[in-house]
């Protein structure tokens, strides 16, 4: 049976996490993701997982690679300066094609910024932070009930595509409190296993290549140095090196619809709010309000690979509003896809935007 | 189990300079494996970055080759993900002390249940030969041209401090007492930290005056001391020759330990 329970955003994350069955955490505590480690603390040894607080995120993230290579599936969470801390070995999980998840309840930067405060302002480093090419998978809640379902449907798109998988929440989000519903059991797709007949990093026809947890006997090499289909060190071939990194980037950006997940609220309307994450609340609030004026909204709860295809749903748009909690990291991205004017609106200090704050941007368009 | 079954010999030939040590250290290692019957579906090897960290590229078990100095932390993933497995840990100094410094402390703290064999070479090798912090004063690297000015870490005496259940020191010359003590350390619960003296006549010995292979390990030979015997030098009050380093089983002992199967 389902259970309604009233949750902390955080709170929410590590249950669903718990329920797509994670069994390890690695993580150093930061505000505003604590919450995290600390349900995590109580309830793994419960469940015959493992949480360890490491020395430092380099370690949380290195531990928890560690821990999916052999078949388990691992998290951690953190905030801008430990997500920065982590960036090289997010590198290493995905050359090494290593399914994880993890978790950035994000906070005011740059440096220490502001602690307590909301903000958006990871998002371009969660997709470019790393050095080098690569794609990953991000998705953003913008409800405590989406913690819970995301962080579960995160599990499994790392587990399906082989790539480090990342939560990417905001402050409010994380410590807001809201009634949610915790079903009785989540979907749990299981790691594609590799065929007998395949080497370790020879990928299938969607580019992803079966999985062999440590002590399964097949004698598995993992490197992050480029490589080959039998995961050997082949870093001064040209060929072998682009081959691997159009895969790696392929893989993911090439499922783009598969991995899609968004709302679409009054099709055919002209002015078209794009949102994902803690301002989503706030447009909803303005179109609950004013009813009559026909405003669309994107909702995107996955935004990388970033779904460009949505924004066709709004064929009459003639300009899309982006309420974000950073300088306009996303509608740089939307400004990529579409011929119609895109507006920023940034929001910084680590407040949501007011509906009237959107209303006033609205009135030029209306 | 032949020791050869445990080489990738697909992978050869090595990258290794001809001379230098970590050959010899990968072949002891093997050969305690070897002696404690671990089988290679339940033996996982790691590494950070460096010539060093190459060595389970050619060991044909699941190895996870990692990033500069966070083995230790990959390693602390896989072990108490599975503590079924076992966990070998191949490192070198600067990869160990400098960058992986920190991970190094915890490990040995939380005692997790792990071998670590670390090839000091007192040098950053794969990059060419710049001083590590295990450099020891006076001598030449790429980095320090005038002789290195700062005191180096003793990482045995490191990895007693922060922990760890079992710690030795020998060299690439001491092989059977090298593969003693990896054996012993395999089967210590808790971490064993091995530390080995090696050569790097590439770039350690060319600039240090010790341009041949055997004048390294005759230096290495000469300047390691047993610790019983150092600690009767120093009980009588006599002097230690300058440049001695201590070999032997350094600690042993039985901490409470993370990762060991019940
Ligand atoms: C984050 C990072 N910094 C620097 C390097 C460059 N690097 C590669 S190997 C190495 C030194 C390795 O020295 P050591 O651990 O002593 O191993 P050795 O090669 O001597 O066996 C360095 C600095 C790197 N790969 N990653
Ligand atoms: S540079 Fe030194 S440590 Fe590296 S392979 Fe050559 S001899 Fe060995």
């Amino acid at each position: 049976m389902s259970r309604t329970e009233f949750m902390q955003g955080n709170v929410a994350c590590a249950e669903g996490a718990l329920a797509a069955g994670c069994r390890f955490f690695g993580g150093y505590p930061i505000t505003p993701s604590t919450e995290i480690a600390e349900t995590m603390a109580r309830r793994l040894p419960k469940v015959g997982g493992v949480f360890i607080s490491m020395e430092d995120e380099l370690g949380s993230i290195a531990a928890v690679i560690g821990a999916a290579w052999t078949g388990a599936r691992a998290m951690t969470a953190t905030s801008g300066p430990g997500f920065s801390l982590m960036m090289e070995n997010i590198g290493y999980a995905a050359m090494t094609e290593t399914p994880c998840v993890i978790v950035n309840i994000q906070r005011g930067g740059p440096s220490t910024g502001q602690p307590t405060r909301a903000s958006q302002g990871d998002m371009l480093q969660c997709r470019f932070g790393s050095h080098g090419d690569y794609s990953t998978i991000a998705l953003s809640p913008s409800s405590v009930q989406e913690m819970f379902d995301l962080t579960a449907k995160a599990f499994n798109l790392a587990d399906r595509f082989r790539v480090p998988t990342f939560l990417m929440a905001d402050e409010i989000i994380g410590h807001m409190r809201e009634r949610m519903t915790i079903p009785d059991k989540v979907e749990i797709a299981s790691r594609p296993p590799l065929p007998e007949a395949r080497l370790p990093f020879e990928a299938g026809e969607d580019g992803v290549p079966g999985f062999a947890p440590f002590g399964s006997g097949r004698a598995i090499h993992v490197t992050g140095l480029t490589h080959d289909e039998r995961g050997y060190p082949d870093t001064t071939d040209p060929e072998a090196h682009e081959r691997l990194v159009r895969r790696l980037v392929a893989k993911v950006e090439s499922a783009r619809r598969e991995i899609a997940d968004y709302e679409v609220v009054n099709p055919d309307a002209r002015v078209v709010f794009v949102t994902y994450g803690a301002p989503s609340r706030t447009v909803q609030q303005v179109i609950h309000d004013h009813p009559d004026k026909g405003i669309g909204h994107l909702r995107l709860r996955v935004v990388w690979p970033f779904p460009e295809f949505a924004l066709a749903e709004f064929p009459d748009a003639r300009v899309f509003l982006m309420p974000e909690l950073n300088m306009g990291q996303i509608s740089r991205e939307v400004e990529r896809h579409v011929g119609q004017p895109v507006v920023p609106i940034p929001k910084l200090g680590g407040d949501l935007h007011t509906p009237a704050d959107l209303l006033r941007a609205l009135e030029a368009y209306l | 189990m032949s020791r050869a079954e445990w080489l990738r010999e697909d992978r050869l030939p090595h990258i290794y300079c001809s001379g230098c040590g970590n050959g010899t250290v990968i072949n002891c290692t093997l050969a305690a494996i070897d002696e404690v019957g671990w089988r290679r579906d339940e033996t996982v090897f790691l590494s950070g970055i460096g010539c060093s960290s190459r060595a389970p590229g050619y060991i044909n078990t699941d190895s996870l080759h990692t990033t500069h100095g966070r083995a230790l932390a990959f390693a602390t993933g896989v072990k108490l993900a599975r503590p079924d497995l076992k966990v070998v840990v191949f490192t070198g100094d600067g990869d160990l002390a400098a960058i992986g410094g920190n991970h190094f402390i915890h490990a040995c703290r939380r005692n997790v249940d792990m071998t670590v064999v670390c090839m000091n070479n007192q040098i950053y090798g794969m990059t060419g030969g710049q001083g590590s912090p295990t450099t020891p004063p006076g001598a030449i690297s790429t980095t320090t041209p005038y002789g290195a000015s700062e005191p180096a870490f003793d990482l045995a005496d490191l990895a007693i401090a922060a922990g760890a259940n079992y710690v030795a020191r020998w060299t690439s010359y001491h092989v059977t007492e090298l593969t003693k003590a990896i054996t012993t350390g395999l089967q210590t619960p808790g971490l064993a930290f091995i530390e080995v003296r090696t050569q790097c006549p590439t770039n350690y010995g060319r600039s240090n005056r010790l341009r041949e292979v055997s004048d390294m390990i005759e230096y290495l030979r000469s300047h390691a001391m047993l610790v019983q015997k150092y600690e009767r030098l120093i009980a009588e009050g006599k002097p230690i020759p300058e440049g001695t380093f201590t070999i032997g089983e350094l600690v042993r002992r039985n901490r409470p330990a993370m990762g060991v199967q019940p």
